[in-house]
């Protein structure tokens, strides 16, 4: 593989399961997505034990500020819809459009962590910090995990999108970008889970 | 520089950089055989203090510290490592493939594993190792009473547990995409399977331990509350992450060791192994019944009756898949032409040896009586004989076995069988003994224990039981020494499975021409049918190899840099850490490696040659 892959005119079909290589990276892909759906068990199941664990501290309902964790959901979920069109983009082979959403994607995930420091620090300034309680200590360990992840994904698109700016989609750059979209889809969904979990049961029960 | 110098440092340069599978799987071998040379010198310091009653040989700082290294190291650095090197080198022979999935995470893996172990053992020198345990339970772990020791463990189990998780995910792929034309999953021998099964537990297993390890570091650092009572703060929740992990890990250790046993067994006894489909599905019952019983280990933390008896009844049926492999395995070799090898005595020994544990393990199970065993010589003795009759057994089997592959020689039979027998004696004194201290109601993890309570004549028989053992593991480094020059041809047991189709040494790609497995046993099915050699899939040609890296080193150094940032609170050295090894990754990403081809020419010259 390789040495043909640059031909942009002879990719088939699904340029990210082409190769033996590609299909190893996406089916390991999909077990590292199950470890980390562990991982992030392991994280709500101890959010879940402590939320309750105030120490006479602010709790959830004191501070959880809902109107601006529904934008940020909702600007997380169009972001992984933009992901959805590059991949689109790609199977077409259209690659400038495909770098397009793919630069789209980053520039919301950067929003949604740019609000979600905002709400961090928001949070701090009433009296909910890192070591103020087991239910700060907790909140901010699962919600702060997501945010690494978000983090990460949008340095690895970055790093991915600068390398690949020219010279077009080949059977070593399509498995990568794939990865890189079901990478951030996973972490869209964990969101939906900490809105649900942290958030709305924060504020309702 | 002369000649001989430069040969020298390409060679390191050579094993430093390497992905080929073989090469990190001996380097994993060497690497977990020193880690548990050194576990076992903690485990002699701890029976000779317990030699005497009221003794004095180490303080009680100290005993708890060897207790916790001793644990922690032959878990994590020993049985796992030792059992990676061989399903490194075996399982891609196994399955007729020239690499494992990603060769540069394998590398990798290694490489993680390595670093994270020299970090943990170097806590040795830098104010003292760990102290709680190998559980190292809060709040004994907390900050308030663990000095830095606990630090170097959570770090160093961090770091050695990623590699461990990148590991089992590359033996997942590999076992489902890089299988030979015609190895079905069914057709595949049993030791990739239980390979197979304890890479999936492993992938589902450590996550929970890498967010408890996450949990208290940050607690230790950087004063979060978790664990913290008056703060809100729960401290079951580490027991519960610790064993969601932790009851897992037993079952990653020891269905690889039921692997090596029915290959040993099935080749010793020239019979098929019995009941083969019922063993895989044994396997994989083992291995979901395994992630269903954590709460066992805490039986009398409070959980409440129901609880208990939920995880008592899924314990004890952890009982019926395990009994299902026994009586496998004793109609594997019903009948059997029996050649009692080293390798065939350990799998031999194994089986009543095992059988006790398993006793024991269903006594433990008995959440009503787990309150008068807990925490007692009667555990000690339940897990020992589980691990050393069971992992140790089979690793020890496994290394006569697969040794002339591995290295290019025969182990000598006559020390191998003193090793063997002295071994066996060994264990069962030290460990057989312990039942009775324990329900006599002598408590684990306690420095010394008093004259006069009738404890001193069973604790003077298991530490002679352990000498025997020393003397053992000494008696196989001089067989290791002493054999060396016994050249081993390609398939010195009249093997059955695909590694033995390969010459010895084995070459770089392993198989010059993929073969086709056709029956279950690939190799013997072939042998039968009258063909000197396996059928092939694909003509002789060139051989795409990927290139070698030196950039897992690098990653590696970079996160123990990073860990003496961490735990010296000095926060721009783990930036810097850090900076490295994520460094090293957009490198990995952005440059395009497409490894090399190894000419047809080379390929029939070997070929010639072997």
């Amino acid at each position: 593989m390789g040495h043909a892959a640059h031909n942009t005119g002879t990719l088939p079909p699904n340029p990210e399961k082409a190769t033996l290589e590609g299909r190893n990276k996406f089916l390991a892909f999909w077990f590292f997505l199950g470890g980390e759906t562990v991982l992030f068990a392991s994280l709500f199941g101890t959010y879940l034990g402590l939320r309750n664990g105030t120490a006479g501290g602010p709790t959830a309902a004191d501070i959880f500020h809902l109107p601006l964790v529904f934008i940020m959901t909702m600007i997380l979920l169009t972001s992984s819809l933009t992901s959805v069109f590059a991949m689109l983009a790609m199977k077409k082979g259209n690659f400038k459009q495909m770098l397009v959403w793919m630069w789209v994607t980053v520039a919301l995930g950067v929003t949604f962590l740019g609000l979600e420091i905002y709400e961090f620090i928001d949070y701090t300034n009433q009296g909910l910090t890192f070591t103020s309680s087991a239910f700060g200590s907790a909140f901010y360990t699962l919600v702060g995990f997501h945010g690494a992840h978000v983090a990460f994904g949008i340095g690895w698109i970055i790093t991915l999108l600068i390398r690949y700016r020219k010279g077009g989609l080949t059977l070593t750059n399509a498995p990568k970008f794939y990865l890189a979209s079901l990478y951030w889809h996973f972490i869209d969904v964990v969101w939906v889970f900490i809105f649900t979990v942290v958030y709305l049961m924060g504020i309702g029960g | 520089m002369s000649n001989s110098q430069a040969l020298t440092k390409s060679a390191l340069w050579d094993w430093l950089t390497t992905v080929d599978h073989k090469k990190i799987g001996i380097m994993y071998l060497v690497a977990g055989a020193f880690f548990f040379a050194l576990g076992g010198l903690e485990a002699m310091l701890i029976r000779i203090q317990l030699m005497f009653p009221e003794s004095n040989f180490v303080s009680a700082q100290a005993f708890n510290e060897l207790i916790t290294m001793h644990g922690t190291t032959m878990i994590f650095l020993a049985a796992m490592p030792l059992l990676f090197g061989l399903m490194n080198f075996i399982v891609p022979l196994q399955i007729g493939a020239r690499d494992v999935a990603f060769p540069f995470l394998n590398s990798l893996g290694f490489w993680l594993f390595l670093s994270g172990g020299i970090l943990l053992n170097l806590s040795w020198f830098f104010g003292g190792a760990p102290d709680a345990g190998w559980t190292a339970y809060v709040p004994l772990s907390s900050a308030e009473y663990a000095s830095t020791g606990l630090d170097y463990y959570v770090l160093g189990l961090q770091i050695s547990g990623a590699g461990t998780l990148i590991g089992g995910i590359n033996f997942l792929v590999t076992i489902i995409t890089m299988r030979a034309p015609g190895m079905t999953m069914m057709k595949m021998p049993l030791f990739t399977w239980s390979s197979f099964v304890a890479s999936a537990l492993i992938l589902f297993a450590f996550p929970a331990l890498t967010v408890g390890l996450f949990l208290l570091m940050f607690e230790r650092l950087f004063g979060a509350n978790y664990f913290i009572v008056e703060a809100g703060g729960n401290v079951v929740i580490w027991q519960h992450l610790f064993w969601i992990f932790g009851h897992p890990e037993v079952y990653i250790l020891v269905l690889p060791a039921f692997g090596i046993f029915s290959e040993v067994l099935s080749t010793f006894s020239k019979k098929r192994l019995f009941g083969y489909s019922a063993m895989v599905f044994a396997t994989l019952i083992i291995g979901f019944l395994g992630f269903m019983v954590w709460a066992h280990h805490m039986f009398t933390v409070g959980m409440g009756p129901v609880a208990n008896a939920i995880f008592a009844v899924a314990t004890m049926a952890i009982a019926v898949p395990t009994g299902i492999k026994i009586f496998n395995w004793l109609l594997t070799i019903w009948g059997g032409r029996i050649k009692f090898t080293t390798a065939n005595l350990f799998a031999l020994g194994f089986i009543p040896s095992f059988v006790l544990g398993g006793v024991t393990g269903v006594m433990l199970a008995t959440s009503a009586a787990n309150y008068q065993f807990h925490d007692t010589y009667f555990v000690v003795a339940h897990f020992h004989y589980v691990i050393i009759g069971g992992v140790v057994f089979g690793l020890f089997a496994g290394t006569f076995y697969w040794w002339p592959k591995i290295f290019g020689y025969m182990l000598n039979e006559t020390l191998g069988k003193w090793f063997f027998w002295l071994f066996l004696f060994g264990f069962h004194l030290t460990f057989f003994v312990q039942h009775f201290l324990g329900l006599m109601g002598m408590p684990r993890r306690v420095a010394s224990y008093l004259d006069g309570q009738g404890l001193n004549d069973l604790n003077f028989i298991s530490t002679i039981g352990a000498f025997f053992m020393a003397v053992a593991f000494i008696l196989l480094l001089v067989n290791i020494f002493v054999s060396r020059n016994d050249k081993a041809v390609a398939d010195p047991w009249d093997g059955r499975t695909l590694e033995w189709a390969t010459p010895t040494p084995v070459p770089e790609y392993n198989f010059a021409q993929t073969p086709v497995a056709r029956e279950l046993d690939a190799l013997w099915y072939e042998k039968m049918q009258g063909n000197k050699k396996m059928p092939v899939a694909e003509p002789l040609g060139d051989i795409h190899m990927p290139n070698g890296s030196i950039l897992p080193v690098i990653m590696s150094i970079g996160l123990f840099i990073a860990s003496f940032g961490f735990i010296y609170h000095t926060y721009w050295i783990s930036v810097v850490g850090l900076g490295i090894t994520l460094g090293c990754m957009v490198v990995r990403s952005v440059k395009e490696d497409h490894g090399y081809h190894i000419p047809v020419e080379e390929i029939q010259q070997d070929k010639e040659v072997g």
